[in-house]
């Protein structure tokens, strides 16, 4: 029931993106134009131009909700979220050593997003160690790392000459302009490979977040589940910052969005990544259209993300 | 008694890091005995049930479950036959106890198997059993200290396994719900075949319900076997540093001990 009204909120919303912009076009004739007819120009306008945005929107949304439940999941806590712990910083970090350094282009920037968020994720969790891993210590140390993080990330653009500076910059701000259907490809196969491991992974998972004692006596290989899903965390996050520059608030808000409407016990992966994807829909709508010039969607959702964080966090203090 | 009962540790070294806990330890858990461990604070009681469990691989020596090593069973299939209640567990924001007691299917189901008419009826006898099934329906989150323990109780009968490993199970509980809780494990190996070892702090409780006693300290195990025949006033001065005197409990005929006060 749920799943079916986020579905149909989701192609609303999918409808309403595509039909606004310079050249407003009716819900008919988008329909039309899906299906190859109508004009030539309205073809182009709504499938080349607003289609594979509207869907990037969709699917980067989905990956960072799916990201968010899994690693709330694993800490237990609605603040562990990669944009909180560090490893979105460290994929940004991995994307900017790969361009600013190495000089490389949108593929090596991929695979440096997914090295650096690895690499964050397995430092903080170094650190985070003691007798195994506590939700709320490795959140501190997240935050910790993540904050030396972003000032190595500025550092690292203060090194480079002005153009490249510029455009480290501006992916940064986290921004769906200028991706077209190459992109889409991209991230509808990550998602089609990541999705069923995940999905798979689920009961498991749900066992876990029981305590480690009580998973592993009822024949859950805690530690071997554990890795599993961190990796596929960070790869869902990974992709994300690969394609779109850091992307903050989603991973965070979405699973405990997503939670609330499913009165759930602990949060639902299929429900976190649609609410993701209906997030991230809505904020690049109003990046474009609610404000006299367009906005990159990562200032979007990292101003409301900003209030909904302090929210939480005083939340959490209040409660332990 | 048989010769080979299904759970051993031989010659076992226990230890976290480098600190060693125990070292060459065996110990026999008789089949179908209401096993308690005693002993003060830190004397290994809880690591020796953890490595009982599969939680901590001994360094050295075995742990044998129905005469094969247990580290060379897959998870699921040690999960079918001993089920743990550890000292700490989390229950999930929002659970109802429902949920919560069914997450001890687990090892009776997989992905494609998820959820069977067997499940549903362990689910419902282990809520009974504990006297939650009232409360089926409701949060975990909202009940009280005692009856989320007897929950987390119900979480590990609805596991049926035939061997349970219970650590400090009467923590939380009330004096009446202690009895309750004893009650219960006496029931389920006099009547229902299974083989129980629990960890527990009060030396009465164990001294009146158990079938097999383990006293240990320092990591090491002082003296086992039948409670009346094992305790004196020279063991529990010994283990526990108390001096005490011991009389026979006018309910149950086992041992009581009254300690005598230090200072006059």
């Amino acid at each position: 029931m749920l799943f079916a009204v986020l579905v149909g909120l989701a192609l609303v919303l999918m409808l309403v993106s595509l039909s606004s912009g310079r050249l407003p076009v009716a819900a008919t004739d988008i329909w039309a134009a899906l299906v190859g007819g109508a004009s030539p120009n309205v073809r182009m306008v709504v499938v080349e131009w607003r289609l594979p945005r509207v869907l990037l929107a969709l699917l980067l949304g989905m990956a960072l909700g799916l990201s968010g439940a899994i690693f709330q999941s694993l800490t237990r806590n609605p603040l562990g979220s990669p944009d909180v712990i560090g490893f979105s910083t460290g994929s940004y970090s991995g994307a900017l050593v790969a361009m600013l350094i190495l000089g490389g282009g949108p593929q090596e920037m991929g695979v440096g997003a997914v090295i650096g968020g690895l690499a964050t994720a397995m430092i903080v969790y170094a650190f985070a160690w003691k007798n195994g891993i506590q939700g709320f210590r490795l959140i501190v140390v997240g935050i910790g790392v993540s904050a030396m993080l972003g000032a190595f990330n500025l550092w690292l653009m203060r090194q480079a000459d002005l153009p490249a500076a510029l455009a480290a910059a501006i992916w940064g701000a986290g921004t769906l302009n200028g991706l077209g259907q190459s992109d889409v490809k991209l991230v509808a196969a990550v998602l089609l490979a990541l999705m069923p491991l995940t999905i798979a992974l689920a009961r498991p998972m749900r066992q876990l977040e029981l305590g480690d004692d009580l998973a592993v006596s009822t024949g859950v290989s805690a530690s071997a589940t554990r890795l599993a899903l961190l990796v596929l965390g960070v790869a869902l996050m990974a992709t994300v910052t690969a394609v779109s520059g850091p992307i903050t608030f989603v991973a965070l808000a979405a699973p405990q969005i997503a939670r609330r409407l499913a009165h759930a016990p602990g949060v639902p992966l299929a429900s976190s990544a649609l609410v993701g994807g209906l997030m991230l829909l809505a904020a690049d709508w109003l990046a474009q259209h609610a404000f006299a010039s367009p906005l990159p969607v990562g200032t979007m959702t990292v101003s409301i993300g900003g209030l909904y964080f302090v929210g939480l966090l005083l939340r959490e203090i209040r409660r332990s | 008694m048989s010769n080979n009962p299904r759970l051993r540790a031989r010659a076992v070294t226990l230890a976290y890091e480098r600190r060693i806990i125990s070292a060459d330890l065996s110990v026999d858990i008789p089949d179908g005995s209401f096993t308690v461990i005693v002993g003060p604070n830190a004397s290994g009681k809880s690591t020796l049930l953890r490595a009982l469990a599969r939680l901590l691989s001994p360094s050295s020596g075995q742990i044998v479950l129905d005469g094969k090593e247990i580290g060379k069973y897959a998870a699921k299939a040690v999960a079918s036959r001993i089920g743990l209640l550890p000292q700490s567990s989390v229950a999930p924001e929002g659970i109802s106890v429902f949920d919560l007691v069914s997450r001890g299917r687990y090892p009776h189901q997989s992905f494609l198997r998820q959820w069977s008419k067997a499940d549903e009826a362990a689910v419902w006898e282990a809520m009974e059993l504990t006297g939650v099934a009232d409360l089926a329906d409701r949060p975990v989150d909202e009940l009280s200290g005692g009856q989320r323990q007897r929950v987390w109780i119900g979480v590990v009968l609805a596991q049926e396994t035939p061997i349970l490993l219970l650590d400090e199970p009467t923590t939380f509980l009330d004096i009446a719900h202690q009895i309750e809780l004893l009650d219960l494990c006496q029931h389920l190996s006099r009547h229902r075949g299974r083989t129980l070892v629990a960890v527990l702090h009060d030396l009465n409780h164990a001294c009146r319900y158990a079938t097999h006693m383990i006293a240990m300290r320092d990591g090491a195990i002082v003296a086992e076997g039948e409670p009346a025949k094992i305790i004196t006033p020279e063991l529990v001065e010994d283990v526990f540093g108390l001096s005490c005197m011991i009389i026979d409990d006018p309910v149950s005929a086992t041992p009581l001990i009254v300690p005598r006060p230090k200072l006059r």
